[in-house]
């Protein structure tokens, strides 16, 4: 018995990780109705982040401020190339442009990087929590996504740009109407959850040894987690991590690590046929 | 008078908790034409959609020529002999003229092959005057053409009972006239037609009865003298007094 | 419609026996090899094409159907001592009954919803397969070399796949001609435009829908029994590599997603772009950046991709290459 609860509280923690990588694609989808493929990809552009500067002497903790700054950036900058100049086309037309990002990230950092594994390599604690022991870089994973979280609650109920996102994402003509300026809004939005997917790559990769193919397997955890949570509703999206690592955790020690991806997968298509607005409801 | 072609029995449609439509019920004949009139959001074009099996309706029948169509999807209703426009044209954009009227002629009541469905499309598209267009595409006509294409892909079904949702609203004078004319020769086939519109002069004329909604409801129903002097129909348009002072134009 | 009497059947009928010719009666086994990829591209690109061009359904994970036909094909052979055309005739046909019950279900979701529900259901199947055990788990199927030897030996039984595949992807082309020219494929059309209003004029969508989802699993699912026969082997990473179905994505747009001609031409020149990537010095580990970078390019510049591009030049070639 404490077998498995060691393994479901082991779930819960990187199950809020991957909450924080769900919330990134969730809220561009919610936002401006895209789908973005390359999530995964800028998922493991976040773990070589991470990595290099740590490697160049800065803690991965420290590091993980430069690393949504980075992005940021770099969502914003996909969103001005790929996706800004289709956003009103089909959405055949962005789930491709953002796959055709994907597919670059991944072959220039294959042909950099190879597909051999890294690894973040820093001294790391175990703890004892109420009696069952995790390691520091775990919680400290669990806690980081909970702060991103909560700072980006904070931002877009507080703030006035965050309000604009809102509005954005609720009417886009009646924001524009409103004075707000769409376009920006969308590219910020995309540099936000851009930042996010990063974020949560660098906590994974204090966790694991990751190669630049990574992110594939972290980019449909996040489908499945904001499919569960309802697409385009973030708060949906860190319980549909939560449930997904609750999953994992509860099932661990009873079947093989390789049979849960079978387990999500099939919950996946299930939640899209039965539950196609998620088992909160989000948007359609 | 000549038989039921369809009745709407007690319908009703909730969207969570707003009734669209609430409670209607009426008749039509064959060979009439029924005006459906009512102000901005009564539930007309909803109304419309419970009708050919868009949506299904909460509670209440549908029957059409004697038989009920309740909650049939669309595409099994046009197929026996109802079709119709939509407020806001839906061409299919990347496909010529033509092609949008063969698909209405293919899918239709007849449900023809690919070659006889060809030749209606044709004809059908010199009826409304489209003639010179089987090449364009149809996402480059203007509105005065899409509007004429909705028709005539859903005269192309060959239906018996035709449903128009506005298919004056946006046009101007001479484009109104060209309408109403294609609308006069429809029913000439003895094709009977149920139509929504704002033009109230337009609608007087071509109905034979109207039947009037607001807020989801019935309102009155009747010959057009009769709706136009009902005063529960124009202290219903007083909300919307661009519309009263049509309604009482017509009358003088 | 007379298909004797159209030059395009003729045209299909001649790139078919060039494909199956120029290698065979030269006995050039080095460019059969290249193309019998260049085929199997072709068959990939082209029954997508039902999906995506003919009815504007993003299918992701397209490539299940080959991987579900090359294990169901090898299955039957090592396991079941099935010759190899009742074998990949099964497996077509139950990839292809498979594709039609699961399609009632995914397909009554749209756009992005089908697109993750396709990546979702690729994924399931390649790691269910990859722990079941009756199909040899991540280590995947063998062929004993006796199933070579009922075809007079393994250098004839290459020939003959060979030249199986190539008849798959004229069968591949001519269906998708000869959907495009039907009633049906009318129909799928009227779907891709709006889905709404082709159900409002009267086509079943859901059983169009799930018709062409069905149809574009059978031929595919039959290379892939021919294919994976050919190798001798089939593991889960190579039966259902997404990434291959991403890149009949691309080889669709490039050439023109909706044409027949496209889909064929799409396919071609991007085998030969990935062969040449491979080959030169310096740029074999580009070739991912350059098929993503071709894809956003198309995207953004030619979304009707070389024939959309062809027919906006000469308009009267909408006739002739269909
Ligand atoms: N799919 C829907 N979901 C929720 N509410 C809807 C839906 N369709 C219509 N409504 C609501 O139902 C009411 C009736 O709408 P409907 O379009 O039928 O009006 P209408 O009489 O056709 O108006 P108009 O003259 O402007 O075309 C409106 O309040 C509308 O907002
Ligand atoms: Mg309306």
């Amino acid at each position: 018995m404490p077998e498995i609860l060691a393994s479901v509280l082991d779930g819960l923690l990187i199950g809020l990780v991957y909450g924080l990588a769900a919330i990134g694609l969730t809220l561009i989808f919610g936002v401006m109705d895209v789908v973005n493929l390359a999530h995964g990809a800028v998922i493991a552009l976040g773990m070589f982040a991470v990595y290099f500067l740590f490697e160049s002497g800065i803690h991965p903790y420290l590091g993980l401020v430069i690393v949504a700054a980075i992005g940021l950036a770099f969502g914003v900058f996909v969103y001005l190339i790929a996706v800004r100049p289709i956003i009103d086309g089909p959405p055949l037309m962005t789930l491709l442009a953002t796959f055709s990002v994907s597919m670059v990230i991944i072959g220039v950092g294959t042909a950099l990087w190879s597909t051999s594994p890294y690894n973040v390599d820093f001294p790391v604690k175990t703890l004892n929590l109420f009696g069952y022991t995790v390691t520091s870089a775990r919680l400290v994973a669990a806690l980081a996504a909970v702060l991103v979280t909560a700072f980006l609650y904070t931002f877009l109920y507080r703030t006035t740009l965050g309000k604009a996102v809102r509005a954005v994402a609720n009417n886009r003509e009646a924001a524009e109407l409103m004075g707000i300026p769409s376009q920006q809004i969308l590219a910020l939005a995309f540099g936000i959850g851009t930042a996010l997917a990063m974020l949560s790559g660098a906590l994974i990769a204090t966790l694991f040894p990751f190669t630049i193919l990574s992110g594939g397997i972290y980019e449909l955890k996040s489908f499945v987690a904001s499919v569960l949570g309802g697409l385009g509703n973030p708060t949906g999206a860190l319980f549909g991590g939560v449930i997904l690592g609750l999953i994992e955790g509860a099932v661990a020690p009873f079947i093989k690590v390789s049979w849960t991806n079978v387990i999500e997968f099939v919950i996946f298509v299930l939640i899209l046929l039965f539950f196609p607005t998620g088992l909160f409801g989000g948007r359609r | 008078m000549s038989r039921v072609i369809l009745e709407v029995e007690r319908v009703t449609k909730a969207f969570g908790g707003l009734l669209a439509v609430n409670d209607v019920s009426f008749q039509m004949h064959e060979g009439e034409i029924l005006g459906l009139i009512g102000p901005n959001g009564a539930g007309k074009t909803t109304l419309f959609n419970l009708i050919n099996g868009v949506y299904k309706p909460t509670k209440g029948h549908i029957r059409f020529r004697g038989e009920d169509i309740t909650g049939l999807p669309p595409y099994e209703v046009v197929k026996k002999g109802l079709a119709r426009t939509h407020q806001i044209v839906r061409p299919l954009n990347e496909m010529t003229v033509l092609e949008n009227v063969v698909v209405g002629a293919c899918f239709g009541a007849d449900n023809l092959g690919l070659e006889p469905a060809a030749r209606v499309a044709e004809e059908v598209l010199e009826f409304v005057g489209l003639a010179d267009f089987h090449e364009t595409l149809a996402g480059k006509l203007n509105l005065a053409q899409k509007k004429r294409l909705e028709v005539a892909r859903a005269l192309a079904a060959q239906p018996k009972l035709l449903l128009l949702d506005e298919v004056l609203a946006g046009l101007n004078p001479a484009e109104v006239e060209r309408m109403l004319g294609v609308i006069r020769k429809i029913r000439e086939q003895g094709i009977s037609i149920l139509m929504i519109e704002h033009i109230m002069q337009a609608i007087m004329s071509l109905s034979d009865r109207i039947v009037v909604l607001n807020f989801g409801q019935k309102l009155a129903e009747g010959t057009p003298e009769e709706v136009a002097s009902d005063p529960r129909v124009i202290e219903a348009y007083l909300g919307d007094p661009e519309m009263a002072k049509k309604i009482l134009e017509e009358e003088a | 419609m007379k298909l004797l009497s159209r030059p395009f059947f003729w045209l299909i009928v001649a790139v078919t026996l060039l494909y199956a010719l120029l290698p065979y009666l030269g006995g050039n086994i080095t460019l059969r090899e290249t193309l019998v990829l260049s085929a199997i591209y072709i068959i990939l690109a082209a029954n997508l094409n039902l999906m995506i061009g003919y009815t504007g359904y993003v299918n992701f994970g397209s490539i299940v159907f080959f991987g579900l036909g090359g294990y169901l094909t090898l299955w039957l052979i090592a396991s079941h001592h099935w010759g190899l055309y009742p074998a990949v005739l099964f497996a077509g046909l139950v990839t292809s009954l498979l594709a039609f019950l699961l399609g009632f279900g995914v397909l009554r979701l749209r756009g992005a919803y089908f697109a993750l529900a396709t990546i979702g259901i690729n994924e399931a199947v390649k790691d269910f397969v990859a722990n079941f055990e009756p199909w040899g788990g991540a280590e995947g199927i063998f062929l004993p070399f006796t199933a070579f030897k009922a075809m007079g030996g393994p250098a004839k039984a290459l020939w003959t796949v060979y030249l199986l595949i190539v008849l798959v992807m004229g069968l591949s082309l001519l269906l998708t001609y000869l959907v495009k020219r039907s009633k049906f494929g009318l129909g799928l059309f009227a779907i891709r435009e709006d889905e709404d209003a082709a159900m409002v004029l009267g086509v079943k969508t859901p059983l169009y829908k799930t018709l062409a989802y069905s149809l574009s699993a059978f031929l595919p699912a039959v290379a892939g029994g021919l294919y994976f026969f050919k190798n001798g082997s089939v593991i889960p990473d190579e039966a259902f590599n997404l990434h291959l179905s991403i890149e009949a994505i691309v080889m669709v747009m490039l050439g023109g997603q909706g044409t027949v001609t496209g889909s064929a031409v799409g396919a071609f020149l991007y085998e030969r772009l990935r062969g040449l990537l491979l080959t030169l010095p310096g740029l074999s580990n580009f070739h991912l950046v350059i098929a993503g970078a071709l894809l956003l390019l198309i995207i953004l510049f030619a979304p009707g991709g070389l024939m959309g591009w062809l027919y906006r030049v000469w308009p009267r070639l909408r006739r002739v290459l269909e």
